[in-house]
Parts: C-alpha cells; sequence; structure tokens
C-alpha cells in the first residue's frame, strides 16, 4: 500500500506540466477556440505523438505503446485539464483506444492500436440524438448483409467526431432495447456513406460532432468482439474514460482554485487583501477540500482502472469507482470553477480573462460521460436495487 | 501508486482477524460495536478487561517501539490492525488517549524516566489517561487556558488551581495530561507547561456533563491545590504549546482508518433500513444514500494519501489539513441522512426515560463533530492558512 505517486510517476506528472505551459498558454488555447469549424493544432499532436508519446501511454508494447498504466495516463491528463489542452488527446486515448483494449482480438489491436501509436486521431461514438451516455442509450442501428454489417442512423455529442480519422462505432440490432443488441465497430473516418457535422458548443476547447450513418458497410474484421454482445464492453470503455476524465477535471479544479487563491491576495478592498477575510479564506478552504478529495478519487479509480485492465478487477468494481470518481470530480469541478468567479469578482465574466474558459470547460465535462447525479443513481443501484 | 497491501502484510491482517476471533467472545461478546462515540460511558470495567485481554496478546501499541513494549508495526500494519479491529467489532478503546496520544507525546518528547514511569501501564491496559486541555475560556482559542501551575519549592511539587472542561472518560481515568499556565501573567502561546496529573487526589473533583443524548462522556475537572511531583512536567516550563501541539498531530494517526470502517457499518445499517422500509425507492434518498457511500470512499481514500505522504519531519501535508473537516462534515450528514432514512419512526425512542437507538444516538452525537478537534471554522482558517498561504487571522 502506497497511496501515492512514485518518483517515475511524479517525473511523467512534472514533464508533462513543463510541455504544457509552453504548448497550451492562455494565448494557443484562444487560437484553437477561434477556429470554425472546430480543428486542433497539428504541429501540437505531432509533437505530442512523437516528443512525448502520450497517445499510446497506456498501450501495451505488443501494440506499439509504452505499456505503462492508467496511474500514469492519469499523471498527464491532470496537466492536460489544468492548461485546457485544445487536442484529440482525450477522444483518441481515453475513447477508442480504450475501447480497442477492451473490445479488440488481437490482430484488430495490432492494426489499430499501431494505428493511433503512429499518430492516427480517433474517437468513440454511441450516444444518440436523446443525449444519454449510458449504454442503454444507443440509437444508431446495425444489421446483417451477407458477411458484413450496415450502419444507418445518427449520433450526436462525439467527441472530435468531425476531425477524427478512426472511429469506433456502438451500434443496436434494429429493434433492442437497453443493452441488448448491442455491438461496437471500428472503421475508418472516410466510410463511404458517413456524414460527419460539426457542433458549435458553449465550450470552445472541446469539439463536439454528429455523425450520420446511411447504409455505411463495415466489413466483418471491423466487428469488435461479438455481434450484439458488446454492452458489457461498452459499458467498461464508458467507465475507463470516465475515470480518464476524472483525471482531467482535477487538474482544471486545481488551476481555478490556485487562480482565485492568489487573485485574492492581490485584490486590496477595505484597504487589505480581500485574501484576508474569513469570507474567502472559508470558501477556498472549502474548495481545497473539495479539489483533494477529487484527486484522492481520481487516483482511487486510476488504481482500480489499471487493475481493470489487467483483469484484475471486476467490472462491478470499475463501475463503482468510476462513478465515485466522476460524480464527485464533475461537481468538485464545477463548484470551484463557479466559487473562482465569484471570488474573482467582476474580472471573473470577462471574455479577455481565462477564468471563463474554465468555467466553460468545467460545465462540458460535468455533461460529458454523465453528471454527478447520474453517477449517484448507478451508485445508488448497486447499492439499493 | 497502489492501493494493494504486500503478501506479508496480508498474513499479518489474517493473524490479527484469527486473534480477534479467537479472543472478542465469551465475556467479551456483548461488548462488540460498543463504547464508540457518544457511547463512551458504556461498560467501562469490561472494557478494560478486554484492553487487558489485548494486551496479553500483543495487540495494545503495536506501532510503539519494541523496546516500550511494541511491536515497531509499520504504518501500513497499523492500518490494517486497526481495520480489522473495527470489522470485528471491537468495543471503543478505553486505552486510546494513552496509546495514541499521551504515549506518542512522551516518546517524542518526554525524560526517559517518564518513559519508564508511564509507558508500561499504557501498554499493560493497568492505566488509563484523559486530556486535560479545554478550559470554559479556552475552547477554539486553546492558547488561552487560565489553569495556573506553580511551583511549591518546599515541598517540591507542582500545584495547580483552575477548571478543565469536555475531558472524555475522566471518572474512568488514572491519570490526566494537563496543559497549565506556569508563568504568572503570560498570555497565549508562551508560559505554559504539559504535566502529568494522578486523578486520584484530594485537590481533583470531577463533574459529568450531560449531553444532549441524555449521556455523559464529557466531564467537568476542577483542580484545587491538585498536585504533581516535579518531575512530572513534559519538557521545560514554558514548552507545552509546543508539546501540546505535538499531541494534536499524533490525533490524525492511524486510527482514522478504524473510524473509517465504524463509519461504514452505520452507512450499511443505513442501506439496510432504506431497502426494509422502501425509503431505497424514493429518488431524493437514494441521491443522498449514493453520496454518502462516494463520501466515504474518498475518506478512506485521503486517508491512505495521508498516511501514504506524510513528511518525515511531522509538518502536515494537505491531506491531513482537509481531514478533520471532511470526515466530521461527512459524519454529521450521516446522521442527518439516518434520520430522514427512518421517516416518522425516527423520532420514536427503544425506550423510556431517553433510551436511543444506535442511529439516533449517531445522529446526536455527530453534532459534536463539527466541533470538538478544532471546529470546522477553526479547520477552515487552519487550511487557508497552512496549505492555501492566506493572511492569518488578527488576534485580539
Amino acid at each position: 500500500m502506497d497511496f501515492k505517486f512514485t518518483e517515475e510517476q511524479l517525473m511523467i506528472r512534472d514533464t508533462a506540466e513543463a510541455f504544457l505551459a509552453e504548448f497550451s498558454g492562455s494565448a494557443a488555447v484562444r487560437e484553437q477556440m477561434a477556429a470554425q469549424p472546430a480543428a486542433y493544432d497539428a504541429e501540437l499532436w505531432r509533437r505530442i505523438c512523437t516528443d512525448m508519446y502520450w497517445q499510446a501511454i497506456h498501450v501495451p508494447e505488443q501494440y506499439g505503446g509504452l505499456g505503462l498504466g492508467y496511474v500514469e495516463l492519469l499523471a498527464v491528463l491532470e496537466p492536460m485539464g489544468r492548461h485546457l489542452l485544445c487536442s484529440p488527446f482525450f477522444a483518441t486515448v481515453c475513447l477508442a483506444a480504450n475501447a480497442l483494449l477492451v473490445a479488440a482480438d488481437d490482430r484488430q489491436k495490432a492494426e489499430f492500436l499501431a494505428q493511433i501509436a503512429a499518430g492516427t486521431t480517433a474517437t468513440l461514438a454511441w450516444t444518440g440524438a436523446r443525449g444519454q451516455w449510458s449504454v442503454a442509450g444507443v440509437e444508431g442501428v446495425w444489421s446483417r448483409s451477407g458477411e458484413d454489417f450496415v450502419l444507418n442512423g445518427q449520433w450526436r455529442f462525439v467527441p472530435d467526431g468531425h476531425s477524427a480519422q478512426l472511429l469506433v462505432i456502438a451500434a443496436r440490432e434494429a429493434g433492442s432495447d437497453g443493452e441488448d443488441g448491442i455491438s461496437l465497430f471500428v472503421l475508418p473516418a472516410d466510410a463511404p456513406g458517413l456524414g460527419r457535422e460539426w457542433l458549435p458548443a458553449m465550450d470552445q476547447t472541446r469539439p463536439q460532432a454528429r455523425l450520420s450513418c446511411r447504409d455505411v458497410v463495415v466489413p466483418a474484421r471491423g466487428l469488435l468482439g461479438e455481434a450484439g454482445r458488446a454492452a458489457p464492453l461498452l459499458g467498461k470503455t464508458l467507465d475507463l474514460a470516465s475515470i480518464a476524465l476524472a483525471a482531467e477535471q482535477v487538474g482544471g479544479a486545481q488551476r481555478v482554485l490556485d487562480m482565485s487563491v492568489e487573485y485574492s491576495r492581490e485584490r486590496v478592498q477595505f484597504g487589505r487583501s480581500i485574501a484576508s477575510f474569513q469570507a474567502i479564506k472559508h470558501k477556498a478552504a472549502d474548495l481545497l477540500l473539495k479539489v483533494e478529495s477529487a484527486r484522492s478519487a481520481a487516483s482511487y479509480a486510476a488504481c482500480i482502472a489499471g487493475r481493470a485492465l489487467l483483469g484484475d478487477a471486476g467490472d462491478a468494481e470499475l463501475r463503482e469507482a468510476a462513478s465515485v470518481a466522476k460524480a464527485w470530480c464533475s461537481d468538485a469541478y464545477f463548484l470551484t470553477a463557479g466559487s473562482a468567479i465569484q471570488i474573482h469578482g467582476g474580472i471573473g465574466v470577462t471574455w479577455e480573462y481565462d477564468l471563463q474558459l474554465y468555467f466553460k470547460r468545467s460545465r462540458s465535462s460535468e455533461v460529458l460521460l454523465g453528471n454527478g447525479a447520474q453517477h449517484r443513481e448507478r451508485i445508488a443501484a448497486m447499492l439499493l436495487d | 501508486m497502489q492501493l494493494n497491501f504486500s503478501a506479508e502484510n496480508e498474513q499479518f491482517r489474517r493473524e490479527i482477524a484469527g486473534w480477534l476471533e479467537a479472543n472478542l467472545c465469551g465475556e467479551f461478546e456483548p461488548l462488540r460495536g460498543r463504547g464508540g462515540p457518544g457511547d463512551e460511558h458504556s461498560y467501562p470495567e469490561q472494557r478494560k478487561a478486554w484492553e487487558r485481554e489485548l494486551a496479553a496478546g500483543g495487540w495494545t501499541c503495536i506501532g510503539w517501539p519494541e523496546s516500550y513494549g511494541g511491536r515497531d508495526a509499520s504504518i501500513e500494519q497499523q492500518v490494517i490492525f486497526h481495520e480489522e479491529y473495527a470489522r470485528a467489532g471491537g468495543p471503543g478503546r478505553m486505552g486510546h488517549i494513552g496509546e495514541g496520544l499521551l504515549g506518542p507525546t512522551l516518546l517524542a518528547f518526554g525524560s526517559e524516566a517518564q518513559r519508564q514511569r508511564y509507558l508500561p501501564g499504557i501498554r499493560n491496559g493497568t492505566e488509563y489517561w484523559c486530556q486535560g486541555y479545554s478550559e470554559p475560556g479556552a475552547g477554539s482559542d486553546l492558547a488561552n487556558v487560565k489553569t495556573r501551575a506553580r511551583f511549591d519549592q518546599q515541598r517540591g511539587r507542582w500545584l495547580f488551581d483552575g477548571q478543565k472542561t469536555w475531558t472524555s472518560n475522566a471518572l474512568e481515568s488514572d491519570f490526566c495530561f494537563v496543559l497549565a499556565r506556569t508563568e504568572p501573567g503570560s498570555s497565549g502561546h508562551k508560559g505554559l507547561g504539559f504535566f502529568l496529573l494522578a486523578m486520584e487526589q484530594p485537590g481533583i473533583e470531577i463533574r459529568p456533563i450531560r449531553q444532549l443524548t441524555g449521556t455523559s462522556e464529557f466531564n467537568e475537572v476542577f483542580f484545587d491545590a491538585a498536585e504533581c511531583a516535579a518531575e512530572d512536567i513534559v519538557g521545560d516550563p514554558g514548552d507545552g504549546w509546543k508539546v501540546a501541539m505535538g499531541v494534536l498531530g499524533f490525533e490524525r494517526g492511524v486510527s482514522t482508518l478504524g473510524q473509517n470502517l465504524l463509519f461504514q457499518n452505520e452507512l450499511d445499517e443505513i442501506v439496510r433500513r432504506a431497502k426494509a422500509n422502501g425509503a431505497a425507492r424514493d429518488p431524493v434518498l437514494r441521491q443522498r444514500i449514493a453520496d454518502a457511500h462516494i463520501g466515504l470512499r474518498i475518506l478512506r481514500c485521503n486517508c491512505l494519501r495521508m498516511l501514504s505522504g506524510n513528511a518525515a519531519d511531522g509538518t502536515l501535508s494537505r491531506e491531513s489539513m482537509i481531514y478533520k473537516l471532511y470526515w466530521s462534515t461527512w459524519h454529521r450528514n450521516l446522521g442527518k441522512l439516518a434520520m430522514d432514512v427512518l421517516g416518522p419512526e425516527s423520532e420514536i425512542l427503544e425506550d423510556g426515560p431517553y433510551q436511543l437507538n444506535r442511529l439516533q444516538s449517531m445522529y446526536l452525537f455527530t453534532r459534536a463533530d463539527t466541533i470538538y478537534g478544532g471546529t470546522n471554522q477553526i479547520q477552515r482558517n487552519i487550511i487557508a492558512e497552512r496549505a492555501l498561504g492566506m493572511p492569518r487571522e488578527p488576534r485580539g
């Protein structure tokens, strides 16, 4: 039992922090935000993939990755959240690569994880137009055509869906509902019949898209797992992604707390720094409690995620850990970002000041993969039903 | 970073679990789950017998050095001990003030003679301790203690006049460690001493305080020319604050993990009651029960981080500083949740005149959690000032 970063993990985190401080500063983030439709900085992605190799950090070495664990992934995600990194990293690694790690066979892993390791961007599409994040929320439909599969329908709120080069798509058998009939497919984004549309979003640092399939043909080798029985695989993928997002949320929450404390010490009213008022001190103390606890929750969940990927932790244990982390970190980040605006006063609601970017990211991160209430209900179902 | 214990430590876990199963039975069976917070007044004599049983098995003071009767147990092993103890329903430890607070204090600040005199009684479960810190005018502002200690040159003894309050288990204790003012006219942190007093003496009077639960864990302790020997001061006159603050650091030790398992037992009971009475179908209560589960999971993780990460020099890490505020607030909310799950039944007592059930007692007593050991407001000051570097409160 040693529930803290090792020296090596600290080094990974500090290296990420230094890299992102240089390449994901305020100016860089704002330049990305302004792009219409949203586009990522290809040069920055190239640096991440060649200099840092983060896109393959937790991919096993046999598939071209670094073979590190989920805690190491957490160690780079926290700085990414701290610096509002605009990048296809989350979609590629935390959604698509996790789906492949969980659902693909050896041949598929060798092919597609190697593509990701080489810098191909990817994402996972599962949510339908109704916007339910759960496995049961899959609306797009698959059917068979000889040996092949055919996809039809709409996917919405797909992170980086308009720009990803490789897609993992969840669909359900026509007429099925709930967790029945779910299949996972992997296909290139330029497959004939596949439409992609960027959705302008309130948070401009994490683009979303709508995908539509009209008789898109996926050959049998693009099926991940068993047809119609992929619900547990998709569920596990979403749990892993939720844990990754929680780690990112910790970084963002820590940053807005740091900004608030720093600002309150400089800002003088009534002849004293506002940091000397208990009204501010106690608010900041409550926020630190939320942020440090968020770090504990994400760290715990990352340990469980690592074991789950090795087969040492069961699906229920992973589900519980994911919901603990996502529920707490979502609420903590939103609370911290909102309180940060209050501590900053008027400047906090301006476009020029970066706090608004974190406030918006905290909200989009809360929504993505299910908010606190939804994850609490998952825990309640485990405890009470 | 990992949550697992080594195979060697898991073997240690089986050893203590096996010992508890074999020994926490027979005459000790009724003590299971008793004597915790809010119930500290129950079965004192039987619980002292249980302490001696533990001591005979070598299961008291396991974190102390072997030379003083401990096992030199690692932090992990102490964590395991407290987890298994709570899991087995081990009764609230009568000896915890001596083992957890005074012992480490004497090991850190005491003289060899003091260790030789006082540690064996704690180790063997034959001598019990209480804490003499708070006074009517020194609660959150602990440095405002007024109890006077003066040295009688002729008799070569320290004499005490004044009053302590909120002293747990004073009636069951053989000794009290007392923070008192050695320098007349001094104020604040300066001019204090840290003393070791026998409770059985003419100059000490104890009056129980009846709490909102109807029970009395706490007491007032009055000193009227109470005394102790010249050598029963820890450190020098004037060192009292430093020694007393050291004790508060030990309070955030490994025993907190055992507390987490007591909390788990309480939450499990709430879940059982919710399933039985239909509260489990109420969407709002479902959210709150899940929130309690999440909060407790994180409490344990905060605790493991605190134990994994504390600096060797004893300075408190951020996770240590948030710990009291976190658990006290979580536990107080759990009390309210328990009552809301029970619904109208929550108002009905087990028996007259004021026989509370376990959840009712917990609900009422948790209102003290956010006060004793540093109020939530004091905790927030500490966090803001020490963890976040915000300006200190002006002193009056």
